[in-house]
């Protein structure tokens, strides 16, 4: 069987690959375009940790065929940081040592970034729920969460 | 495994029709991505849906009424303020389904055709008197969403066959609706029983009800005597005690790990009522 030409923008860059209809976006990220932040958890939409955003919407990469992000605008956890310089979120999970094993620190800054965009001013609510799609199995949370709404707080400050 | 990403619903149906083997639509891919990867359905014609014109659109029709594209997502029914004002109840239910991700994707149209007893917009849908535009061979037909599953997994949609649209009836006035489910946790979890209730009201008197069950039998439910219940009334104990009985009484539920049989059908009871109370209380417009 011929496989599908995909173009499509990831953090920026127009790219394309070759991929077989039954590989999923986070196949093509990790083995065609070797973005291997997202991670593969579960593999079924349940842990969070492939998520990225697909034309500004959150999605677990997962649950998308590569086939379908023709013609899309994709941004990925490699994308976050500005060169050399961390983003905020990056730089507050460091100091609150908001990650042990860090498989799940990709997809949950990713989440955790579309969050902010969506809303600067989080309740502690809002981010738990929010990040409920995200599971992280060594911080019991609690880290994750006062990184986020810190970093709220000061890209509030700053802006 | 082909896929077909096809510009109209006519060619949609086409492929289909023609296709040879297992054939699934493509459209937020939350369950069809689920299962082709634990090879439970392995499709050899994958079509996807969304390069089609318009599905992702939610538009209010002159008449109030709403129609939504099949690839419409539950992220963007929630954030959309006008059809949350006049459908809380449908919006809130698919609200329920997944973790933020999900919601980014899944669709009323995947979550029907899933065909999963559970599934928790479809009691909302059913209770609101939504119908779905189904596209085939023959042309476009309207089919009520309860007329859609035939049992778990299964719908009545036969070979070729694609929903189009999902047509949501004009709220009116005096009239509320809403869905409540029960599960174990607080958040991202099947419904173990989920109940849609719509309603309106002449004063304080119920007029026209509806009423819907998950998770309590093969199918979703639309239950007739909890209508005849509440109808006529203010939604006085007596009344919201009939509703309960007969809300017990439809009941056909499993054993399993999430719930007995037993506690589905006192918790469909105590659902009814609730939900009852929070759509009465939409409906004289006061929040809930």
């Amino acid at each position: 069987m011929s496989k599908l030409h995909v173009t499509t923008t990831v953090n920026g860059d127009e790219v394309d690959f070759l991929c077989d209809p039954r590989e999923t976006l986070l196949d093509c990220l990790r083995d065609k375009l070797n973005l291997t932040g997202a991670k593969e958890g579960c593999g079924t939409g349940d842990c969070g940790a492939c998520s990225v955003t697909v034309d500004g919407r959150l999605v677990c990469s997962c649950l998308m065929l590569g086939a379908e992000a023709e013609g899309k605008t994709i941004e990925t956890v490699e994308g976050i940081a500005d060169g050399d310089v961390l983003h905020p979120l990056q730089q507050k999970f460091i100091e609150h040592a908001a990650l042990q094993c860090g498989i799940c620190t990709p997809g949950i800054l990713v989440a955790a970034k579309s969050l902010l965009e969506k809303n600067p001013n989080p309740t502690e609510e809002e981010t738990r729920y929010w990040l409920a799609g995200n599971l992280c199995r060594c911080t019991g949370y609690d880290k994750i969460i006062r990184a986020v709404m810190e970093t709220a707080e000061e890209l509030r400050e700053a802006s | 495994m082909d896929y077909h990403s096809p510009a109209s619903f006519a060619e949609a149906s086409a492929l289909a029709a023609n296709a040879t083997g297992v054939t699934r639509f493509l459209a937020g891919g939350t369950d069809v991505l689920v299962q082709l990867r634990s090879e439970l359905v392995t499709p050899d014609t994958l079509i996807d849906i969304k390069k089609i014109d318009g599905v992702s659109d939610i538009t209010r029709n002159a008449d109030g009424s709403w129609t939504l594209g099949v690839a419409a997502t539950g992220a963007e029914m929630s954030e959309h303020a006008e059809l949350s004002r006049d459908w809380p109840g449908v919006v809130e239910a698919m609200d329920l389904i997944g973790s933020t991700q999900v919601q980014g994707r899944a669709t009323l149209t995947g979550n029907l055709c899933n065909g999963s007893p559970a599934a928790d917009s479809v009691p909302a849908m059913v209770a609101a008197g939504v119908t779905v535009s189904v596209t085939g061979p023959d042309g476009t037909r309207e089919v009520a969403v309860e007329d859609i599953p035939t049992g778990p997994g299964k719908t009545s949609l036969s070979k070729g066959e694609v929903i189009s649209a999902v047509n949501i009836p004009a709220r009116g006035n005096n009239a509320g609706d809403a869905y409540l489910r029960f599960i174990p946790r607080t958040e991202m979890d099947i419904a173990v029983v989920g109940v849609g209730v719509s309603l309106r009201l002449d004063g304080d008197t119920v007029t026209e009800a509806r009423v819907s069950l998950g998770a309590v039998a093969p199918t979703v439910l639309l239950v007739e005597d909890c209508a005849k219940a509440i109808i006529g009334s203010t939604l006085d104990d007596a009344a919201l005690d009939a509703l309960a009985a007969a809300a017990s009484a439809a009941c056909n539920p499993i054993d399993d790990k999430r719930g007995t049989i037993e506690f589905r059908t006192e918790v469909a009871g105590v659902l009814a009522k609730r939900a009852a109370k929070i759509a009465y209380a939409r409906a004289k417009g006061e929040k809930a």
